[in-house]
This record gives structure tokens, sequence and C-alpha cells, in this order.
């Protein structure tokens, strides 16, 4: 495809490209500065324009924000593609005493969970969407209460709804000797809560339907009102496995609202924290995949590498997940250019420990048959659901914010992103390895070249504003949406985190399998709930 | 399948030897604010930036509550006169309401114990942390301790997170599914206080508010070696730290 020259242009030819097909059905703002694109639509053609973005143009949907005005409900609907270097955000506008809207769903099936969230938490009914309800709020809830409206008082504990003791979920699949296998939210050794319901025959599970958020803490709800600075604790705890990721991607929201620059080191510094999160995050990944095949000499070689790297984290920053360093402007700690070369070194020697552990398991067959064909992704499925991260990238799509969107000096360092075709749970865990040797390149080559001078920006207060930030967390794309109002406090917060994207498209891996092929589908997808929950 | 054999033999063994020896690897414990005893300027400074209100002023020192310390480091960096900090992890504490023995389990419990990790909302470190005592560096089976997947088969029931709304039935059937005597250990700021979460329309403020707790173990999230102090402090191996500073009597509750 031919690069068009610079990104003004690549607007440009969007904007010609919109007024051409919808002549006086949009208004398209072009802000070249901040390289940002607005478009403005009615109702009869928002649908036909989200799908032209969608499957046309073969954008990803990052995201659905919906913003409550004392007169208008605001309507977001946020897509990024490899042309651009900004994403595009797609305004829609409605007065406060309407409540239907279009869905974009058939056409844009990523964001098929977004709508029904926005159905769940702010009463919104998205026309003709097959399967609106109970979906971040359980049954209990009583229907027509929404969270996320600003009338709503978020202290307050709610009066639960009693509900039918011989309620039970809808069955999908009709066919005689099939029965409903309810697995969570109270499961195996270890794991997150979640609920999992298989219709199965016995052995083979035709289908699974994932019941989730049953760690819905309400952060987006939560947050509104805390200063920025409480924010930050918000989106640096809600998923501790990925929290550098997701408060970096809430800083530069912050730093793109307030419009200040971040110094060159503290970029820096952010880069070797964010690879060094991922391969910590990917160590443990890859434990739990062997650990789910109950190989147990391989669970036990990747888990002291994934303790390893959580020891070296800590040694260096004082916290083992990398919490309290982040901060709006920049980092709160500095290393010396010593200190950062040997944990380069360090990183170099646990990443060569992974791939001896790949050559092992690479020729270990029983631990390959479990993992080959199985939970199989298809390019197709991959694209329709929107999949981000490792999990996508094991199904052909290479799209990877820290080249697409660059940030943080990504821009700088040429990023190859790891590709596979087959889909399957092997080619998860191949893609889990090639990254962590990127990662590990990458922190050799930023520590190498460190710029020198602050890490933090002069103080500066927070005005009014709105901004999206975006990270490529360990599991994938994470993008935080941060509306600033009066004193610096947050009116709205957005997160959509890959975990939400990607659990969405897990039925797609899980569909007729053998039972105990279900943990491992499981493994090779690595997903958190903490993080997807919200 | 030689060849794994092999590679495990090479590896060697990686386990600590806590609780017989103490453990000095670099990178085990983020350590706790340890207030700070002596009176001085800026205390003021110091309370003020702690977001959870875990700080707080007794006298002309800083008192702290651990349960409700985020692990933010607000009161260590970017400010003069920061507060002391204490490294260790032998953090865990119990919160019965008159004896510390009381919440013991017996003797016969003491090198055999099932435990069952129940998430209440935990954001995936604490989570995280509990998994790696599992693993070849803290392997808890050395102490006779192993998770069990059943509540019906298990004395402890460790839980994280500040408890959310869909989880507290859950929790509750987990809870009276147990066999006594049973005991309850609260692990992570998140699951003694709520901490930044809880109390809100989605959260409790934390397990006790649910069910009643035994031993709590701070921090955010507490690591591997804190997690087994509060195992072996269930079963009397171990000695009760306190969840205030300065430390409260007995490590008894401090309300």
């Amino acid at each position: 495809m031919e690069r068009p020259l610079n990104d003004t242009v690549k607007l440009k030819n969007l904007y010609e490209e919109i007024a051409l097909r919808w002549l006086d059905q949009v208004r398209v703002s072009l802000v070249p500065q901040k390289g940002l694109c607005r478009m403005e639509c009615e109702a009869s053609v928002l649908v036909e324009i989200c799908s032209w973005f969608f499957s046309e143009l073969g954008y990803n949907f990052a995201s659905l924000v919906v913003e409550e005005e004392p007169s208008q409900w605001h309507l977001r609907y946020i897509f990024y593609g490899d042309l651009e270097n900004r994403p595009i955000h797609i305004l829609y506008q409605m007065p406060k005493t309407e409540v239907r809207v279009p869905s974009i769903s058939h056409f844009v099936h990523a964001a098929d969970w977004h709508e029904r969230e926005a159905e769940d938490l702010f009463g919104l009914v998205f026309e003709e969407h097959p399967r609106l309800g109970d979906f971040v709020l359980h049954e209990e809830w009583p229907e027509g209460v929404n969270p996320m409206r600003a009338d709503f008082d978020s202290l307050k504990p709610y009066v639960h709804r009693e509900v039918n003791p011989d309620w039970r979920p809808a069955r999908i699949v009709q066919a005689p000797g099939v029965f409903m296998m309810p697995i969570g939210p109270i499961y195996s050794d270890f794991a997150e809560a979640a609920h999992f319901l298989l219709e199965t025959v016995g052995e083979d599970v035709i289908r699974i339907i994932p019941r989730f958020f049953y760690k819905y803490r309400g952060v987006e709800k939560i947050a509104e009102g805390r200063t920025v600075d409480q924010v930050l604790l918000l989106a640096e705890r809600f998923s501790g496995t990925s929290a550098f990721a997701h408060s970096l991607a809430f800083c530069q929201a912050v730093e793109e609202i307030s419009g200040v620059e971040v110094p060159p080191r503290a970029k820096a510094l952010r880069l070797i924290l964010a690879e060094l999160e991922r391969l910590r995050h990917h160590a443990g990944a890859i434990a739990g995949i062997c650990a789910s095949t109950a190989l147990a000499v391989a669970t036990s070689q990747a888990s002291i590498v994934e303790e390893e790297f959580l020891r070296i984290s800590c040694a260096l920053t004082g916290h083992r997940y990398l919490f309290g360093l982040n901060t709006p402007g920049g980092v709160l700690m500095d290393f010396s250019n010593e200190a950062l070369r040997k944990l380069a070194d360090a990183v170099q020697g646990l990443f060569k420990k992974l791939e001896e552990l790949k050559e092992m398991l690479r020729f270990s067959s029983s631990f390959l048959d479990r993992l080959e064909e199985v939970g199989t992704v298809s390019p197709e499925g991959a694209v329709s659901y929107g999949l981000v991260g490792p999990v996508a990238r094991a199904s052909g799509i290479t799209r990877d914010l820290r080249r697409v969107l660059p940030y943080s000096g990504y821009e700088k360092m040429e990023i190859i992103t790891p590709c596979e075709q087959e889909g399957d749970g092997y080619a998860r865990l191949r893609i889990l390895f090639s990254e962590a040797e990127q990662s590990a390149n990458i922190i050799r080559q930023v520590a190498s070249s460190l710029a020198s001078g602050p890490i933090l920006s002069p103080s500066f207060t927070v005005p009014l504003g709105a901004a999206l930030g975006w990270a490529e967390a360990p599991r994938g794309a994470a993008f935080h949406w941060v509306r600033t109002g009066e004193d610096g406090r947050v009116d709205r917060y957005r997160v959509t985190p890959p975990s939400f994207t990607n659990w969405h498209g897990f039925h797609l891996a899980a569909e007729d399998f053998a039972f105990q092929d279900f943990p491992i589908i499981m493994a090779t997808f690595g997903l958190s709930n903490a993080e997807s929950d919200r | 399948m030689s060849k794994w054999v092999l590679k495990g033999l090479q590896t060697g063994i990686k386990t600590t030897s806590y609780p017989d020896r103490e453990e000095t690897a670099p990178g085990i414990s983020p350590g706790l604010p340890g207030g700070r005893k002596e009176a001085g300027n800026g205390v003021h400074v110091v309370i003020s930036r702690c977001p959870t209100r875990a700080l707080s002023q007794a006298g002309q020192r800083i008192a702290v509550d651990y349960r409700r310390c985020i692990h933010c480091f607000r009161c260590l960096r970017g400010v003069q006169s920061a507060a002391d900090w204490n490294s260790g992890y032998e953090w865990a504490a119990s919160m019965a309401a008159n004896d510390d023995a009381a919440s013991k389990l017996g003797k016969a419990f003491g090198r055999s114990l099932h435990i069952r990790f129940v998430d209440g909302g935990a954001c995936g470190a604490c989570l995280s942390e509990i998994e790696q005592i599992n693993k070849p560096f803290y392997n808890i089976h050395r102490l006779g301790f192993f998770i069990t997947p059943t509540p019906r088969e298990a004395d402890i029931l460790l839980v994280a997170g500040p408890v959310t709304d869909h989880m507290r039935l859950p929790i509750q059937k987990a809870y009276a599914a147990m066999p006594t005597p049973k005991r309850v250990l609260a692990i992570g700021t998140c699951a003694l206080s709520g901490g930044i979460f809880g109390p809100s329309f989605a959260s409790e403020a934390g397990v006790p508010e649910l069910i009643s707790v035994d031993i709590g173990v701070p921090g955010c999230p507490p690591p591997p070696l804190a997690i087994i102090h509060g195992l072996l402090l269930a079963v009397g191996r171990k000695t009760s730290a306190s969840l205030t500073f300065p430390e409260s009597t007995g490590g008894r509750k401090n309300s």
C-alpha cells in the first residue's frame, strides 16, 4: 500500500474522501497540529460511517465513550488504523430525552460488548442489538438503575433484588443429551472470579457462554469527582499485573490535556519499565500455559524466570509490580545509567533462560500435542472481533500500538511485531516468546543510549479538557479516555483494557473442543478478569 | 522426557529456607512505611500526601494503619523529610478481638493445612503473589500446606480483593461450605479495608464486612513471604505482627 507523505496529507485525504461520500451529512474538523480528526454525524449515517472505517478501511474499533451532559448525550466512537498516526473520533449527539441509539455492532462486531455495557450502565438502548440485558450488572441488580448516570450516587449501596431461586441461564444449544455444566465463579486452584457455562454432551463441549463482571468495582464511576492524582491510583491498581502500562496510558491522556512535554529521559525510563513489565507478564503467561498441560518442570522453569523478573523489578524500583512510578509529566524515580545497564544485562540473562525453555518445549511432542490445533481463532474472526495483543498476532494481525500509534519514544524505535498465521494455542505461545525477545532488545537499546536530564516536567495544573491516552499493555491495546473538569478533577474516565476486547472473542476459540482442553485454551489466551471487569 | 528430569536437577534448589532462616535476597518485598518515631518538621506534609488516610498524627509522630497502605510511595518519594521505610515481610497479624491464641488452628493442622483461595475482586497482583507461594522459590508443600480446589476440604480461606458486590454470595457460600474449625485470611489492603475501591456501590470495605477475619496480611500486594507468614501464624508456627505503627498491644485488633 502506498504510504502518503505525512500525517496532514493523510488526514486531508481522509477529509476529502468523507466530504465526497457524505456531503453535508458529516461535519469534519481537523486539528493537524494534534493530528486529530473529528467527525460529527447524524443518526442516519452513523452506522454507515462506522462500518466504512471498520470494513473498508480496515480500521480497528478502539472504544465507545458515552458522556452525559445536562441536556445531551455524547457518544464517541473511536477507531484506529495503520494509516493515520492518530485515532479517528466519530461523534454522535442526541437530546437527553432520547435513549435509543442505532446499533453499529451488526457491522462492527468489535463494538458488541461496548454497546451491551453502555446499555447496562447508562440505560441507552441500542436498536436491533440482539443481546441487550444483564451484562455487567447481574440478575439481582434492579432494572432501570444505571450506575454510570450522573444522578446515581456511587457511595451508597443499592438495594438488591430478590432473584427467583429457579432462575437458570438460557441454554442455546437444543439437542438430545446436551446439558449445561457450570464452572466458577470459584474454581481451579488460583483462578480469578469468572463463570463459564459449558454446553456439552459429556466429553465434547459444543459452545461456551462466559458470564463475567464478578469483579466489577465500578472504577469508571468511582473515578468521577476524584482528582487526577487519585484516579492515577485507580488506573494503576485496577489491573495490578499490567499496572505500568495502564498508568502510562492514563498519564499520557492527562499530559495531552495539559499540553505538557515529558522530558526525554522520563520517556526512555517509561519505555524500559513498560517492556520490563511485558517480559514479566509473558514469563508468567508461559508458566501458565506449561501448567495447563501439566508439564511440571517447564512450569517451574518459567515460574523461576517470572519471580526473578519480579525481584529485579523490586530491587530497581522498590515495587515488584512497578506501582508508584508513573505520574503525569514524567516518572518519580531516576536510576543511574549503571543500574539500568545492569538491568539490561540481567534481563538478557533471563531472556536466555526463556530461549532455552522454548527450545526444549519445541521438541516435547506430548506438550505440542496439547497446544497445536487447540483453541483456533481464524484471521477473519480476529478481525471481526477486533482482537488485540498477542492473541491477535497469533491469528495474523500485526497491529501494535507501539508501531501504529507510537508514544513515549517508540516512534524512534524499530518495532518488529511478530506474527503467526495458525491462530492456535501453539501460535500464541510462540508469540509470547518472540515478544519477550523484542522487549529484551528494546530494553538493551534504550539503556545503552539514555538521554540525560530531568525526569519530571515542571509542575502544572490540569485545565478543563479531554483526551485519549493509550499504551500497548502486555495483553494488548489499552485506551484510557479522560475528561477533566473544575479543580483538576476527573469528570469522565473510560477504560478499554485489552482483556475486555479479547474476552469478547474468547468464545471463537472455545467451540467444539474436548473438555480437557478448556484450561489450555484459557491459559493460551492469558487474559485477566480484573483488567476486563474493572 | 529424560531431558526435563535433567533440566530440573541442573537447576538445583531455588527454594527459600524461610521460616527456618530469614530470607535476604534483594527484591522479595516492597517494604512498608514505618511512620516516624521522632518529632520533626513536615509531619503534616507527609500525612497530607497519603491518599488512603493510612497515616495520621499521634502527638509529634506519624502513626500508620497498615490496613490502608497501598504502596503508592507518596510519603517516601518527592517529599522532603520522608517517612521512615521498613523492609521485611513478616506483616501478618491476628485480628481476633480478644485473644490471638483463639484465632490459631490446633497443632494437628501444623503440617497439614488445606487452603482455598477466593477472589473477591482482586486486581491480579495479589493473585499473582498468592500463586507464587506454590512455585519453586517459595513452595509451600515443604511446609505441609496444600492448595485445594474445593472449600469443602479447606481449613483456611484466603480472600483477596475488596469484595465486589457480585462476589458476596459466592464468598458466603464458600465459607459456609468449609468444615470447622475454619479460619479466614484477608490478603492485601483491599481485603482489609477496601483499599482505593471500597466502600462504594460496587464493593465492600473489605472482607471483615462480610465474614469474620482471623488474620490480616497487609500490603499492596503482600509479597509471597508475608502470605506464608500469615499461614504459619494461623497454625501457631509464627507470632503475630501488628497492623498498626506504633505497634498496638499483642497484635490485637486496633479499631
